[in-house]
C-alpha cells in the first residue's frame, strides 16, 4: 500500500474472467501519518480505507471484464460489515466477485481476509462509464504495471 | 405469475422506499416517483436480474441527451415495462 497515493492494493495475484473474479494483496504499512490520528497510541487501518481497497480490488476487476476499454466510479456500497482490526505491518488477501455487469453499471460483492480470518466484506456499486480522456487512461495503465495486471489475460478472455 | 409492471413497481417500492401503491403505471420514475439516477442503478440491477436482461440504460440516456428520445419512452413506468417485455421476447428468441 502507499497510502499517501491513496494506492490500496500492491498486487494483482490472479485474475479469472470466465469465473469473473480477482484477487490482490496488500500489506499495511508500518508506518504512516494516518495511524499518528488513526488512533494516537492504538493505531488502526480506517475502515474507509478497507472499503476503498475492496473497490480498487473490485474496479480491477471490472476494467478486466470490458478489457480496459472503460473506467469504473465507485458509486455505492451496501451491506458493507467490519469485522475485525486491522493494525500496521499486516497483509491482506483480497477479493472480489462480479455479480452483474449492467449497462453503465456493475455490482460486485468483495471481501478482505487476513491471517486466513474474514476481516470486512461488502457490495459495491459502480458506474461505468468510457475513459474520460487518454491521460487517463495512460495513467491506469501505467498503475495497471506495477500492480502486475495480467494484461495477456485479456486477449484470451 | 406476477406482471412486468407489478415486478417493477415491488422493486421500485422497495429499493426506494416509496409506498406501493403511489406507484401507478403512468408515473415517471424520474418526474414523478423522484427516482435520482444512483437510485435508478439499483432498480436497474434488481430489474436485470429479476428479468435475465440487461437494459440498455446507456443507449437509451443516449438517445434521449440527443433528442432522438423523451423521458417519457424508457422511464414512464408503463413504456419500462413493455421495453422490459421487448428484452425478455429477445432473449428468448435468440
Amino acid at each position: 500500500m502507499r497510502l499517501e497515493y491513496f494506492q490500496l492494493i500492491d498486487r494483482i495475484v490472479d485474475l479469472d474472467l470466465a469465473e469473473q473474479t480477482i484477487r490482490t494483496e496488500a500489506r499495511v504499512p508500518t508506518a504512516s501519518t494516518i495511524f499518528e490520528g488513526h488512533f494516537p497510541g492504538y493505531p488502526l487501518m480506517p475502515g474507509v480505507l478497507l472499503i476503498e481497497a475492496m473497490a480498487q480490488t473490485s474496479g480491477w476487476l471490472v476494467i478486466a471484464v470490458t478489457k480496459f476499454t472503460r473506467m469504473p466510479f465507485f458509486a455505492a456500497l451496501k451491506e458493507a460489515k467490519l469485522r475485525s482490526f486491522i493494525t500496521p505491518g499486516q497483509t491482506l488477501s483480497l477479493s472480489a466477485k462480479l455479480l452483474h455487469e449492467g449497462s453503465g453499471y456493475a455490482v460486485a460483492k468483495a471481501d478482505i481476509r487476513c491471517d486466513g480470518k474474514l476481516a470486512c466484506n461488502a457490495e459495491i456499486t459502480f458506474r461505468v462509464v468510457d475513459f474520460p480522456n487518454a491521460e487517463f487512461r495512460a495513467s491506469m495503465e501505467k498503475m495497471a504495471a506495477i500492480l502486475e495486471f495480467p494484461m495477456k489475460a485479456l486477449a484470451h478472455g | 405469475m406476477p406482471s412486468t409492471f407489478d415486478t417493477v413497481a415491488n422493486i421500485i417500492s422497495e429499493t426506494c422506499d416509496i409506498p406501493r401503491e403511489t406507484i401507478q403505471p403512468e408515473s415517471h420514475a424520474i418526474n414523478d416517483l423522484g427516482i435520482d439516477s444512483l437510485d435508478f442503478l439499483d432498480i436497474a440491477f434488481a430489474i436485470d436480474k429479476a428479468f435475465g436482461i440487461k437494459m440498455p440504460l446507456e443507449q437509451w440516456t443516449q438517445e434521449v441527451n440527443d433528442g432522438n428520445a423523451t423521458t417519457e419512452q424508457y422511464f414512464q413506468l408503463n413504456n419500462l415495462c413493455t421495453r422490459i417485455d421487448e428484452l425478455v421476447a429477445a432473449k428468448g428468441a435468440a
